[in-house]
């Protein structure tokens, strides 16, 4: 369980996904660029899509639909996120917009910030991210947070609960029994 | 008042002829009396935040000004207040928790400043903002109640070390923002951490010393929570052998929450100390079956020993985090043709309690904001089987909608009707003002795992304001003998900042955009206005130096408001938002309509951030020379 998620999150989220890249159409997106590169959907695995270089990534359908880990992560965003870091990723008067800071950051410092921690400490600034490694909570759902951010970064949705998404796929039913331990 | 002269002075009185030194209470007592002097963060024992100063009056505060103004220093979240003693002022501020000691005599030159050295990782387990609501003194002694959960004893003349103590462990995910309080030879504070599974405390410490008298648990056995079976009374009646354990699962108490960060008040006739406790843990109410006593309750322990002498549980297996940790005020008024003793409490889940404070019975509870829907009211019937229960409302049950389930519409929010900001009470309009928030949300909660020091939550919450309205706080005035709300103000934004009345007929507060407000206290009518450098989150003062009454308040925007709530949270713009996204542009079908929870609100409306900035900064007011 948190073997997995201790010191290589990269390799822990590339090892799920399989090495076939799907062409999937994507609505309405224009070419763009966060902190990660281009978030257009270039594979896909058991409803997780990823992009061109294998990060994880948000797909949004015509109607609104949202991949089921954009709306999980909307959900675990706001329990265990949003009392520093603000509602819809719109940042507080002691912690940063996130749906700002994912324009430049990318998926490897975002995960490495949100288990290791950031400090940042001096006369004029008294900001402390804690590390998150040893919580399940989060750490069983870092993709999830990642690709709703990423939505918000790239103003691919509004704020507020994403009304339609895509049913839970069973990978990831599992991947959350097997890496938080709850049944 | 008279009683307690005479029975203070008695004491002093044998004391002196067996030779022993004065007890710091009555001079305490002395000089909360002094109406020039603000010795205590609310005002008196009372926690009334009512000063006989009339000086400013409703006729002349039109004419405030600012006098004189002071930086912290600190950008964060600033609660609290500071205090006027003789003719120093101290004044606190967020992590780093420095303390300054400020010459009224000098034009607030710096006599000295503390600046306590923390480990800054205490920080991220701070929920909601690094808040401290002030120091205390006592004693010749200024008491510092820091983030890393050290309680620290100065010298009040030169900021000098006299003893500290460290009540908690940060690496436990526990941490300190509530003041300290002195009553008698003893100096109380509690713990925060209600959101990281820390089962909460009072603890009381000498204030000679610092060694700890007693700690009184907020669950657990009797021996651990200072409960006695037989004596300990709720709403009457004994509450029995093992009441807290009894309404958990297994262990489930050892991470049981009931934090204790809010404000404590103290009947000296009945050696009282009052205070509430707060949520229980997790957010997830499926995951703990049981009311989760003590959670959520008004606690009455007697000072010298910490024993509870009554208890009231007021959200029994919260679903919603309604702490119950806002002040009690205690106020003698008459009900029903008799004087009482009474204690009010405006609750975070939007009932207003008015209890008998040396008994614990029951008196009123009512909804302080009519928006107020989880419950529809308090079972008032004492032969009823839930009598003093609220009586809940399924749809806004977030354990009856389940795990995985949104549950939509709950008002009020989890930062309740009111949070720690506290309500002011005054004898002359025997009203209470309080500042309040507006504000609904959806609640939806799943599993989560516990681990120490980290962050046990369990529920996804969005917050906006009821349907229909634009406003997110109201600044009332109650009538906490009816139960009735008597005027009420509309704020943009939930009022935030502590109340303060004067025997000026004047009641003020500030305003999360910066505003500090004076309004009469008999109507309501706004007298005066002046916009601070910051939101406002702190507690209004006033004292008098050379002859002239100055009003002072702290400004800098943060603690829970400051996750600027209101930036573009208006469910209907939300929805509004969700068409455009989906929409591009076309009218929607069946098939696309966007779930709208009432789309169609007034107007433009903009965020908290367009308002304000970050700020630390001290506003003292007076009126003009003449």
């Amino acid at each position: 369980m948190l073997e997995d998620v201790d010191v290589s999150i990269n390799k822990f989220v590339l090892g799920k996904f399989a090495a076939v890249t799907l062409a999937v159409a994507v609505t309405g997106a224009t070419a763009r660029a966060d902190g990660s590169g281009n978030p257009a959907v270039a594979s896909s695995d058991n409803g997780k899509y990823a992009d061109k270089d294998g990060n994880p990534t948000y797909k949004i359908s015509e109607d609104g639909t949202v991949d089921w880990y954009t709306f999980s992560g909307f959900r675990r965003y706001h329990s265990d996120c949003h009392v520093c870091h603000g509602p819809n990723g719109e940042g507080s008067s002691y912690a940063p917009a996130l749906a700002n800071s994912l324009k430049t950051l990318s998926y490897t410092d975002f995960t490495n910030i949100v288990t290791n921690g950031r400090k940042n400490v001096d006369a004029a600034n008294d900001k402390v991210m804690p590390e998150f490694a040893s919580n399940v909570n989060v750490m069983c759902y870092l993709d999830d947070i990642y690709v709703y951010l990423r939505a918000r970064a790239n103003d691919a949705i509004p704020g507020g609960r994403p009304p339609k998404h895509e049913d839970k796929p069973e990978a990831a039913k599992a991947a959350e029994a097997s890496c938080t331990g709850i049944k | 008042m008279n009683k307690l002269l005479v029975i203070t002075t008695s004491i002093f009185g044998l004391m002196a002829v067996q030779g022993f030194p004065a007890r710091a209470d009555e001079a305490l007592e002395k000089l909360a009396k002094d109406p020039k002097q603000w010795v205590m963060q609310q005002g008196d024992d009372a926690n009334t935040r009512y000063s006989k100063l009339n000086q400013i009056n409703a006729s002349n505060v039109k004419k405030l000004q600012v006098a004189w103004t002071f930086s912290t220093g600190v950008l964060r979240g600033h609660e609290g207040g500071p205090l006027v003693v003789g003719d120093t002022m101290y004044v606190h501020t967020p992590f780093p928790n420095t303390v300054y000691a400020l010459d009224l005599n000098n034009e607030g030159k710096i006599l000295w400043k503390y600046e306590p050295r923390q480990d800054p990782n205490v920080i991220p387990i701070m929920c909601c903002d690094t808040v401290n609501r002030g120091v205390a003194y006592a004693d010749g002694k200024i008491f510092l109640h820091q983030a890393d959960t050290t309680l620290i004893a100065l010298d009040a003349k030169t900021g000098a070390k006299v003893w500290s103590v460290m009540d908690g462990e940060a690496g436990k995910g526990q941490s300190g923002t509530d003041a300290p309080f002195v009553y008698k030879d003893k100096v109380l504070v509690g713990i925060s951490g209600g959101e990281f599974g820390v089962r909460g405390w009072v603890s009381a410490y000498n204030i000679s010393d610092g060694k700890l008298a007693w700690r009184g648990y907020s669950e657990g056995p009797d021996a651990d929570t200072l409960i006695d079976p037989d004596k300990t009374t709720s709403l009457g009646k004994p509450v029995g052998p093992n009441s807290s354990t009894s309404t958990w699962e297994g262990d489930q108490w050892k991470i049981g929450g009931g934090a204790t960060w809010g404000w404590y008040s103290y009947d000296p006739e009945l050696n009282l100390v009052y205070y509430g406790s707060g949520n229980p843990s997790t957010w997830n109410p499926v995951q703990r079956p049981g009311d989760n006593r003590w959670s959520m309750s008004i606690w009455a322990r007697d000072l010298d020993t910490g024993k509870v002498k009554w208890i009231y549980q007021m959200t029994p297996h919260d679903e919603w985090d309604f702490d119950g940790v806002n002040e009690m005020i205690l106020t003698d008024q008459t009900i029903g043709g008799a004087a009482r003793k009474l204690l009010t409490h405006f609750d975070r889940n939007g009932f207003g309690y008015t209890l008998d404070r040396a008994t614990g019975e029951l008196l009123v509870a009512e909804k302080f904001d009519p928006v107020v829907n989880w419950a529809t009211k308090v079972d008032m019937d004492k032969s009823s089987k839930t009598y003093g229960r609220p009586l809940v409302v399924d749809a806004y049950s977030t354990q009856h909608q389940g795990e995985d389930t949104n549950s939509k519409g709950i008002c009020p929010a989890a930062l309740g009707t009111k949070d720690e900001q506290p309500a002011a009470y005054s004898p002359e309009t025997q009203l209470f003002y309080v500042p309040t928030n507006h504000v609904c949300m959806d609640y939806e909660p799943y599993k989560v795992a516990y681990t120490a020091g980290q962050a046990y939550v369990g529920a996804a919450v969005a917050m906006y304001p009821p349907k229909g309205d634009t406003n997110m706080g109201n600044f009332i005035a109650w009538d906490g003998k009816t139960g009735k709300i008597v005027w009420s103000n509309k704020e943009q934004f939930s009022a935030w900042g502590g109340a303060l009345a004067t025997a000026g007929g004047v009641v003020f507060y500030g305003t999360l955009e910066g505003y500090l407000k004076a309004v009469d206290a008999k109507t309501g009518k706004e007298l005066y206005k002046f916009k601070t450098p910051s939101g406002i989150i702190g507690n209004v003062m006033t004292y008098e130096h050379g002859g002239k009454q100055y009003v002072a308040v702290l400004s800098g925007v943060g603690g829970w408001a400051g996750i600027g709530l209101a930036a573009g949270l208006l469910q209907p713009e939300n929805a509004a938002a969700w068409h455009g996204a989906v929409d591009q542009g076309k009218l929607p079908t069946k098939e696309k309509t966007v779930d709208t929870a009432g789309l169609g609100a007034v107007g433009g409306y903009a965020g908290l951030a367009s308002y304000t900035s970050l700020g630390g900064t001290l506003t003292v007011f007076a009126l003009p020379s003449e």
